[in-house]
């Protein structure tokens, strides 16, 4: 598969914001990206034609009951079968935020025994309480494994903001520490909140910005094809998005966020 | 028939209630004398079904499904047929 013919499916339902810079992030990685509205997706669209699906940032459905819940709900009761296929060919799936909580909601992430009826982990309310803002640095940790972070990497860690007041991830207090271990056997654990230095955040605010278990801003599947974060690599995609650009001599020409789209380009071109 | 469930989803003990722990931390400094303040969300749901009984499985299967994330959440329902 030729990097031009890969088909990004952006969707999107009320209260998503972040789907037209994500198009703009994957058309600048040249595959061809397009917003489907999820009802579309119900009725006259097929997922199947479609080699990337996204869930962007947002507030999906007023972020009602929980964050994510009712459209992972709606996802996988009207479309449960086409996303199943979806995984099991290997096809990625990218969570940005609010679509990172939808997939955990979904049982999509982290698919301990595969895809699961139930959640099996959640992203709490953050500690300190509210929402934060703010630009982050990520540790990339199991990476090589994961579709959307397996390119070589240029350095170890990565500056990307994150926009969230429920980015906590959490697991059952019974279970924590087996499946904490199970998510490192697997590989599962794609990206950690660290400090500039690339030391581990270890829980410190605001390195961390949330409270999250184990640090953990990113997981994947066992397989690496569904991948879900917090941070918003679509916000830190071309130079002229950091922060401080203006103190140096210009913008770079791209961001930290690029190298999420450029990996699973060329995961997408090496497999198919 | 018609019945009216209260459904209260709270968090399960031992989890953090960073929204809790504010609220108390903000009453304390009112010099309220609270000890711990824990958030819970109701809902209160009107439905069809036969029985009581049917009426209890439905609301148990909504809980499962959409109200509770058994990650974190814990649940308590009553259900009362409306007259």
């Amino acid at each position: 598969m030729r990097r031009e013919e890969i088909n990004v499916a952006v969707i999107r339902v009320g209260g998503t914001n972040c789907d037209l810079e994500t198009k703009r992030a994957f058309e600048d990685s040249n595959m061809k990206a397009e917003i489907v509205h999820f009802n579309q997706l119900c009725r006259e669209k097929d997922l199947l034609d479609y080699d990337i699906l996204v869930i962007p940032g947002g507030f999906s459905h007023g972020d009602y009951v929980r964050a994510g819940a009712i459209w992972a709900k709606r996802l996988m009761a009207r479309l449960g079968k086409k996303i199943r296929q979806f995984v099991d060919e290997d096809r990625p799936i990218l969570g940005i935020c609010n679509g990172f909580q939808v997939l955990v909601e979904a049982g999509l992430l982290p698919q301990f025994e595969g895809i699961s009826s139930f959640p099996e982990a959640a992203l709490g309310t953050n500690i300190p309480t509210g929402y934060n803002c703010r630009w982050v640095y990520l540790k990339l940790e199991d990476h090589s494994h994961c579709a959307f972070t397996r390119k070589t990497a240029s350095k170890r860690v990565l500056k990307i903001p994150v926009a969230h007041a429920e980015g906590r991830f959490i697991l059952a207090r019974e279970k924590k520490r087996k499946q904490l271990e199970k998510l490192m056997e697997n590989h599962q654990i794609v990206l950690r909140y660290c400090h500039s230095n690339g030391e581990t955040a270890n829980d410190e605010y605001p390195s961390n910005p949330n409270g999250s278990l184990y640090d953990i801003a990113g997981i994947s599947n066992p397989t690496g094809t569904t991948f879900g974060l917090m941070p918003h690599p679509e916000r830190a995609y071309f130079g002229w998005q950091l922060p401080d650009w203006t103190r140096n001599d210009g913008p770079p020409t791209f961001g930290d966020g690029r190298f999420i789209f450029e990996s699973v380009a060329e995961y997408l071109t090496k497999k198919f | 028939m018609l019945y009216e469930a209260r459904v209260e989803v709270g968090l399960k003990p031992g989890h953090s209630d960073p929204e809790g722990e504010t609220t108390a931390h903000s009453l304390k400094e009112l010099t309220y004398p609270i000890k711990e303040v824990k958030v819970s969300k109701t809902y209160t749901i009107t439905l069809k079904a036969d029985s009581h009984n049917a009426a209890t499985i439905i609301i148990e299967e909504i809980c499962k499904r959409m109200l509770a994330n058994p990650t974190k959440d814990s649940v308590n329902f009553k259900v009362a047929e409306v007259k």
